[in-house]
């Protein structure tokens, strides 16, 4: 069995071997072995020149990443959980997403963002926001969700080979999440969403933290003969609206889950979308089951209130068959 | 003269650097007030000895990062009069596609990065860029060019940090023209010495008359040879004075007119033509021959760029992702 985070860690020590030009660099990426332990080992094996820790410079780092990439290199810049991301959205938006557009063409930017995301660890609302949906707003961004250990495993190479910046979010959540990763595990395609399960009866969309509840209630639904078809978006930016619209044709029902807030999200632009350009396929009003609009709070009780439940995805994959 | 390292052409080819971007810019407000180029317009009059001198102590292989005040640096760099004027016109042969106007200008081929709007928002890349060199032992340098606005934030000190930190080949070229668009430098500083504040991330440091195109020459030189050596980064503080406001839409309420004169007395062109003159490298009518010079290049270039096709609407979408073949 795999870990997440050991799956990360394997992906970066490929990257590291098979391009001369990739490096890691973020805070405590080194020295320390990573927050999350997903860089441990890689300081002593690669040296400091690739493993770079750096200060407490979010937008430094960051925008350095992106001066590097320009200058030739390949850099994958870890930030240690989305929040601070927040410290360096300038250097994200004002120039990563831009310098291609500003230019006429001229600069591409081949930078990769790696960065935690989302709740459920009790960390209070400076700690537990999912805000991809800040990102997946940018023209000129890649912008991808890794919910499995294979994507944790499979997506860093391609977005690396990827001449645009891409950022990956992976959710704090998941990191001691296990799997067997089959031995020849190719590279993820991070141009499509992945139908995780397929069925007939009612489409579930979500991507990272909220795939595994979606999955669980799929085998939930099954007690009440529904068979859910659920959908991994893996890829928040640029969206794969075929895949989506395809199952919606199959099934007439959508249900979204997300992790993020209801107002502005990426359900939200799901449900449009679906809306826009499957509205004659829909036999029922889209359901969307979120965080509900309050800063994640600490106490557990009202953590898992806040927070979408599998029950509560149950519910609405009940209503959007009724 | 005066000490200076510079040989006699080199001193010329400032002063017609110097006089090229002021002829440029003079002429930029005239189409600007005529409505033929829009946008935000950002003048460099009078701090044109910084980007000649500057920029005059590097080679091709080294790479410079701007502001949107970088008319001066890009035409210093070597980009041409027609190339900025077309951006600034919005067609499609200008030196962005039309897709980034006066702010934005770029040219990869001249490692010439832009063209930042967000004070401080190029600090980074430069630092980035001195990375990659650093990491692919390309022996070259980086220069940065911001105000002193840029100073006040935090991205300033988060770069020179790193920069010291790792000793990278970053020259920190700081222009204190005294204003951070309308807010004079003692009312945005708690400690107006800014060289004295980049010393203190444990790089060399030091001010630079910005009105004297040799001294800012001279200056570079001597940082960029401490950079190419190994020393790590440098930080100059080119103390200078924008002679307009800060952009076309801006009153100029706060400013005295006696300060503005004051400075205009060290107007850095008449300053090196009467150097050179008194030293009998230039005739008497050297100065308008250049700026002659300057007019027909400007009369080209306008040409051109009114000639030029616009960018097509169709290709709105393109530079967005990098197209796949």
């Amino acid at each position: 069995m795999t870990t997440y985070r050991d799956a990360m860690r394997e992906a970066l020590r490929e990257a590291l071997i098979r391009d001369d030009r990739v490096f890691l660099m973020g805070e405590d990426v080194g020295a320390y072995g990573g927050c999350f332990g997903v860089s441990r080992g890689l300081l002593d094996e690669f040296g400091p020149r690739r493993i770079r820790d750096t200060p407490l410079s979010e937008s430094a780092f960051v925008g350095a990443g992106i001066g590097a990439a320009l200058g030739g290199m390949r850099p994958i810049v870890e930030i240690m959980t989305i929040n601070f991301s927040l410290l360096a959205l300038d250097q994200i938006l004002n120039n990563a997403a831009t310098l291609r557009h500003m230019s006429g063409g001229q600069l591409s930017v081949p930078l990769v963002i790696r960065m935690a995301t989302g709740p459920g660890r009790q960390l209070a609302a400076q700690h537990s926001h999912s805000l991809e949906a800040f990102y997946a707003h940018i023209p000129g961004l890649r912008v991808l969700s890794a919910a499995t250990v294979e994507d944790a495993r499979g997506m860093l190479w391609p977005a690396l080979q990827d001449p645009d910046p891409v950022l990956i979010f992976e959710p704090a959540a998941l990191y001691n999440a296990e799997s067997e990763l089959p031995r020849d595990l190719g590279a993820t395609d991070i141009d499509s969403a992945k139908i995780c399960r397929a069925g007939a009866d009612v489409t579930l969309v979500a991507y990272g933290g909220a795939l595994r509840l979606a999955q669980a209630a799929a085998e939930a639904l099954v007690t009440d003969g529904i068979d859910a078809e659920v959908i991994d978006l893996r890829t928040l930016r640029p969206l794969d609206e075929k895949t989506l619209l395809e199952s919606v044709t199959r099934t007439h029902r959508l249900v979204v889950v997300d992790e993020g807030w209801r107002s502005v999200g990426i359900a939200a632009e799901i449900a449009a979308r679906a809306a826009e350009y499957g509205y004659y396929e829909l036999d029922g009003p889209i359901q969307r089951v979120c965080a509900v609009e309050v800063p994640i709070p600490y106490a557990k009780h009202l953590e898992e209130a806040a927070l979408p439940q599998v029950a509560d995805i149950v519910a609405a994959g009940r209503r959007a068959v009724s | 003269m005066n000490g200076s390292t510079l040989d006699k052409d080199e001193r010329i080819e400032l002063l017609r650097q110097m006089v090229r971007i002021r002829r440029f810019e003079e002429r930029c407000v005239q189409l600007y007030s005529a409505g033929s180029i829009r946008g935000f317009l950002h003048l460099y009059i009078g701090e044109e000895a910084v980007a000649a001198g500057v920029l005059s102590a590097i080679g091709p292989e080294d790479a410079v990062v701007s502001t949107y005040r970088e008319h001066g640096h890009a035409l210093a760099r070597g980009l041409s009069m027609s190339a900025l004027l077309a951006e600034m016109y919005g067609r499609a042969t200008g030196c962005s596609h039309g897709h980034g106007g006066s702010m934005h200008l770029f040219d990869a081929g001249r490692r010439f990065y832009g063209g930042n709007a967000i004070v401080g928002g190029g600090l980074p890349i430069a630092v980035g860029l001195a990375l990659a060199d650093a990491m692919q032992e390309r022996p070259v340098v980086t220069v940065c060019l911001f105000g002193d606005g840029a100073v006040a934030e935090g991205e300033f000190h988060e770069c020179l940090n790193l920069a010291a930190l790792w000793r990278l080949p970053v020259l920190f070229a700081c222009e204190n023209n005294r204003y951070a668009m309308g807010t004079a430098l003692a009312r945005e500083h708690a400690a107006t010495d800014l060289a004295l504040r980049a010393a203190s991330y444990g790089m060399p440091a030091w001010p630079v008359d910005g009105m004297d195109a040799l001294a800012v020459a001279d200056g570079a030189r001597r940082a960029v040879e401490s950079i190419r050596a190994g020393g790590g980064p440098c930080f100059l503080e080119l103390q200078t004075y924008r002679f307009r406001a800060h952009s076309m839409y801006d009153a100029d309420r706060y400013r005295d007119k006696a300060e503005i004169a004051r400075w205009q007395e060290r107007d850095p062109i008449p300053k090196l033509f009467a150097q050179l003159h008194a030293s009998g490298e230039l005739a008497e009518d050297a100065l308008v021959s250049l700026q002659a010079a300057a007019d027909s290049e400007l009369d080209v270039a306008i040409a051109a760029a009114e000639a030029a096709p616009f960018e097509p609407v169709g290709d709105l979408t393109r530079y967005v992702y990098t197209e796949r073949s």
